[in-house]
């Protein structure tokens, strides 16, 4: 194979979204996904045997369609890869158990990868010029992490990282709260269009000088939801609609704060002028407009990939296994399981 | 030949002539841990079947497969998974076709043959394949003997039943119970191979779950009563 350009094909299914990615080397050929977030829907959040039932059921044809849109044959790669964790271990069982057979099936190496570390790793489909160390803030209804990356392949230091719920999940059950429905991110985001994000203090969690010596860049939002919740309850007992573009846009500034704040943090504090956002939260605009102007602020460059690269997708995991390639890294060998709860130091499994 | 592959109960792969043959057959001991074994599995099946099948000593010969063997349960669903994604995917990479098979359907086969090698002229009586469902439930499917194209026939589910209650409906349906706690992959392939000789499909895509899936809801601060949206 091409060590420099290997030809890959990346199997995501680490939560709701069955990813197929294909590569060569940095250059994208295809981003396949099929969501099952339509099904969660009515249960409010993700439910995992319904997630690995329907990446059971979306695999075969998201593979045949990304391997189409490719233009390849499946004969044509050097080497197959998928994420081993973190995430839900019965839907990171399907892609696992997929991706040996192919592998086994093609005769190919297989790359077991972490889903973090391929997040950060989706950079480098976007065709620019990516420089480390950088401090990445991956956001997510998985995942909310604060990530110091040295070396994307060799180097990667976790900061930071929620102690309860995912930011994501925190938008999913603030908007459940509201009576809007899921997800909750985009109907956060339109509730809050018209309201103002200064009418209503809520808390930032961990932020209090007593957090910053165990906490200085861990993520809490249970404080928040509470806070939220009481609100909305306190204005019901005193007879009052509560104001719901209001109480949206002011939950949004709380949780965005919290994140950009402890990021740029981060950035001062390693002297790394250089911010990665990653995960699914980055569709939500003020959370990018927000992160641009604070960072402009502070010297920092932040970087966001189209949105397409920064929900879970199965490209980023095939690019992280390709750059693990073309620095000579050993496949993974085949006796590796699913590990929902897989540190982020561990770029690659069972190398 | 037929490649078989079932992770309903453990881990089992096995390849089969298309005369029954058997080329290999790899089980892994551990009841869980089938993302783990299956890559192993698969490879290794696939270096026996090279070596010709079982009990001959011929030199190696080609691996030719035709057909992937799906053993679609019914079993514990998030292992079940593991063995159909392998299969579909190694069908892919070699651009093979999928056959379905219920998994009971090829322990009902082996009971079979192992009752007419030992004594070929006896009746075969009904019996019940019954396997562990968790929950405290089994699942089960009930048998007549084999049909002319070699397939097992299957008068009756698979279904579940309460551990407690499955000696009752069994004792009402006429049925010996035969409980099984592996599923072989080469008889699992062999049943493949008989449908697709005999141009028939024993069950669908959708792996026999048998349960709607548990939802489990997210933990949540629950809405306020009668706050408006
Ligand atoms: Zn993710």
């Amino acid at each position: 194979m091409s060590a420099t350009e290997p030809l890959v094909l990346g199997i995501e299914t680490s939560c709701d979204e069955t990813g197929i990615g294909i590569v060569r080397g940095r250059t994208l050929l295809s981003n396949t996904i099929a969501s099952s977030m339509d099904e969660h829907a009515r249960y409010g959040g993700v439910v995992p045997e319904v997630a690995a039932r329907a990446h059971l059921e979306a695999l075969q044809p998201a593979i045949d369609a990304a391997v189409a849109e490719a233009g390849i044959a499946l004969s044509d790669l050097d080497a197959v890869a998928v994420t081993s964790g973190p995430g839900l271990a019965g839907a990171l069982m399907v892609g696992i158990g997929a991706a040996k057979a192919l592998a086994v099936g093609l005769d190919t190496p297989l790359y077991a990868v972490n889903h973090l570390v391929g997040h950060i790793a989706a950079d480098l489909l976007t065709g620019e010029d990516v420089e480390y160390p950088t401090v990445a803030l991956l956001v997510s209804g998985g995942h909310t992490s604060l990530l110091l990356v040295r070396d994307l392949v060799s180097d990667v230091e976790l900061l930071g990282e929620t102690l309860d719920d995912a930011a994501g999940e925190a938008f999913d059950k603030i908007a459940r709260i509201l009576g809007l429905p899921y997800p909750g991110g985009p109907e956060i985001d339109r509730a809050a269009a018209d309201g103002d994000p200064q009418a209503i203090r809520f808390p930032r969690g961990l932020s209090r000088a007593s957090d910053m010596e165990a906490h200085r860049y861990d993520f809490s939002f249970s404080g928040l939801k509470t806070a939220v919740a009481r609100w909305v309850e306190q204005a019901e007992a005193a007879g009052q609609s509560p104001a719901v573009a209001d109480v949206a846009a002011s939950f949004r500034e709380a949780v965005v704060d919290v994140l950009v704040t402890k990021a740029l943090d981060a950035c001062a504090r390693h002297n790394v002028p250089r911010l990665l956002l990653g995960g699914g939260v980055v569709a939500n605009r003020r959370l990018r407009d927000f992160a641009l102007a604070r960072a402009a602020d502070a010297g920092v460059t932040v970087r966001i990939p189209p949105l397409s690269l920064c929900t879970d997708n199965g490209a980023m995991i095939a690019v992280l296994a390709a750059e693990l390639i073309a620095s000579g890294r050993a496949p993974s060998h085949l006796a590796f399981g699913a590990d929902s709860t897989l540190p982020v130091t561990e770029i690659q499994v069972a190398g | 030949m037929i490649l078989g592959i079932d992770t309903s109960l453990g881990t089992a792969v096995g390849i089969v002539d298309p005369d029954g043959a058997v080329r290999a057959d790899r089980t892994s001991d551990n009841p869980l841990g089938h993302a783990e074994v299956i890559g192993d599995l698969l490879r290794h099946a696939l270096a026996d079947a090279a070596h010709g099948p079982i009990g001959q000593t011929a030199t190696g010969e080609p691996v030719t497969l035709t057909h992937v063997a799906a053993g679609m349960g019914p079993g514990p669903f998030t292992g079940l998974r593991v063995g159909i994604a392998a299969a579909r995917a190694f069908a892919l990479a070699r651009a093979l076709p999928v056959v379905s098979v219920p998994s009971h359907d090829a322990a009902a086969l082996e009971i079979l043959l192992a009752t007419a090698l030992a004594d070929p002229f006896a009746d075969v009586p009904r019996f019940a394949v019954v396997t562990d469902a968790r929950r405290r439930e089994v699942a089960y499917s009930v048998y007549d003997g084999l049909d002319a194209d070699g397939i097992p026939i299957r008068s009756m589910g698979p279904a579940l039943a309460l551990r407690t209650d499955i000696d009752g409906v069994l004792a009402g349906l006429g049925a010996e119970r035969r409980d099984i706690a592996t599923i072989s992959a080469s008889m699992l392939a062999v049943v493949g191979a008989r449908a697709v000789a005999a141009g028939r499909e024993l069950t669908g895509a959708e792996p026999l779950y048998l349960r709607a899936p548990d939802v489990t809801l997210p933990k949540s601060v629950t809405r306020p009563t009668g706050a408006t949206s």
